[in-house]
């Protein structure tokens, strides 16, 4: 039940976010993630962004699974 | 980047569990609290493929397999009472009570809602003004604070007709229980992403200090599991105990602060009641004085009922880590998502239904 997934955030409106997930187009709220931009991708659980998702935390987790990858093959 | 392919590579995913082969010696058991990660290990063949070195154990966190019978039963009651709306995440409909479920009660003309999102029930609420609404509130700390949203909002709407069965549960004083228990020998936590979202890393860490069991946020694609077991394995092998956060695209240590502090105002700790587990202290969330009166127990006199299980259900063994769905003499017979007996086969994200859909030895 605390699915949440990555969605993009296409458009604000006051505490309102429109954003886009597999060619659709869904209203949310944004009142948790104050300072969310267009462009950004969120956690979105529930009907609410929970966060913005960190790009580049997850380039470096990606990195370091690389660097694994390369030492252990 | 889309947050999703990049994380379930499998060639990534194979140097993982190659590395894993290498670094650990003698088998060590590893809890997850959330059935997120359940589903994931389970479909993945994340379980299958490290069995022989690691013993991967589903705690209690499904929040509706942890639902007691007895609150059950009270939320079909009130599904029952004349003008009143019910209305619940879909997850709930099917569990069984001890003598119906929500799904048998919708049936049977009770007027009962699936939402998708809090605000679904308070929109419900605003159009339907000579009925009460009443929302089923489950769920972890990555729920809460979209329900205390709701309900300050419905103070803010001044809305008199809608309210609350606060079921809310917290996650770390459940694992604090099972470790109390001492049932379960454990030698780490898969800690949840999504719970931690919202607190953080913080909360856990008297698991690591009191308890010296390290402790890993991890996130739900399967090379963020395996990547956490090798976190895991890496504190055991240099004897450290610490909260570290594998997740760190999707949690920063001190979690969601406008969460938190929402979560402050509206709501307060209580006692909860655990399926499988008992009362917990501290466990639960209700309704701070301010917004009392959107509990549906102040409003209206609902008796509660007494706890049941099915004689031969082991619901309550699983989820505290020491049973198998496998174990169960019901499971994959006469209990099956289609006609469930106890709770974990009815969630998607609970162990048993988990196992159904994906296990391979387990049917």
């Amino acid at each position: 039940m605390c699915v949440a997934i990555p969605v993009k955030i296409v458009e604000i409106k006051g505490s309102r976010g429109l954003i886009e997930f597999g060619g659709l187009n869904k209203e949310i709220e944004l009142y948790l993630t104050p300072h969310v931009s267009v462009g950004d991708y969120v956690l979105l659980h529930a009907g609410f962004a929970i966060k913005r998702i960190d790009e580049d935390e997850a380039k470096e987790t990606l990195r370091l699974l690389e660097e694994i990858s390369e030492i252990s093959g | 980047m889309r947050f999703l392919d990049e994380f379930r590579d499998s060639r990534l995913a194979q140097a993982l569990a190659d590395k894993i082969q290498t670094l650990n010696s003698k088998k060590l058991n590893f809890m997850e609290v959330c059935g997120t990660h359940t589903v994931t290990i389970i479909k993945s063949g994340i379980k299958e493929l490290l069995k022989d070195k690691i013993n991967l154990i589903s705690g209690p966190g499904c929040p509706v397999c942890v639902t007691s019978t007895q609150d059950v039963d009270k939320a079909i009651s009130i599904a029952k009472m004349d003008g009143v709306i019910l209305a619940t995440f879909g997850d709930m409909l099917k569990v069984p009570g001890r003598l119906s479920s929500l799904e048998k009660e919708r049936a049977k003309g009770s007027d009962i809602r699936v939402i998708y999102s809090s605000l679904d029930a308070v929109d419900i609420a605003r159009k339907n003004p000579h009925k009460k609404v009443i929302l089923l509130a489950i769920g972890f700390e990555t729920t809460a604070p979209t329900i205390a949203f709701s309900v300050s909002l419905a103070l803010r709407m001044q809305l008199s007709n809608f309210f609350i069965l606060c079921l809310h549960k917290l996650i770390p004083p459940a694992m604090k229980a099972l470790l109390d228990m001492g049932e379960v020998n454990l030698h780490g936590f898969i800690c949840p992403g999504h719970v931690s979202t919202i607190i953080g890393s913080n909360p856990y860490r008297f698991i690591t200090q009191d308890y010296r069991i390290p402790c890993v946020i991890t996130g739900f694609e399967p090379t963020d599991v395996l990547q956490a077991i090798l976190m895991l394995l890496s504190q055991e092998k240099d004897g450290e105990s610490q909260v570290m956060i594998q997740y760190k695209r999707g949690v920063s240590e001190e979690g969601n602060p406008v969460a938190l502090d929402l979560m402050d105002e509206v709501f307060e700790r209580c006692d909860a009641n655990w399926r499988g587990i008992g009362i917990i202290p501290g466990s639960g969330l209700g309704l701070t004085h301010k917004y009392k009166k959107f509990d549906v127990d102040d409003f209206f006199d609902i008796l509660e009922g007494e706890d049941y299980e099915h004689p031969d259900c082991i619901c309550g063994q699983i989820l505290r880590g020491i049973k198998e769905p496998s174990d169960c003499k019901l499971f994959g017979r006469s209990c099956h998502p289609d006609h469930p007996i106890g709770p974990c086969m009815v969630s998607l994200e609970g162990s048993c239904a988990a196992y159904y859909y994906y296990g391979r030895k387990e049917r």
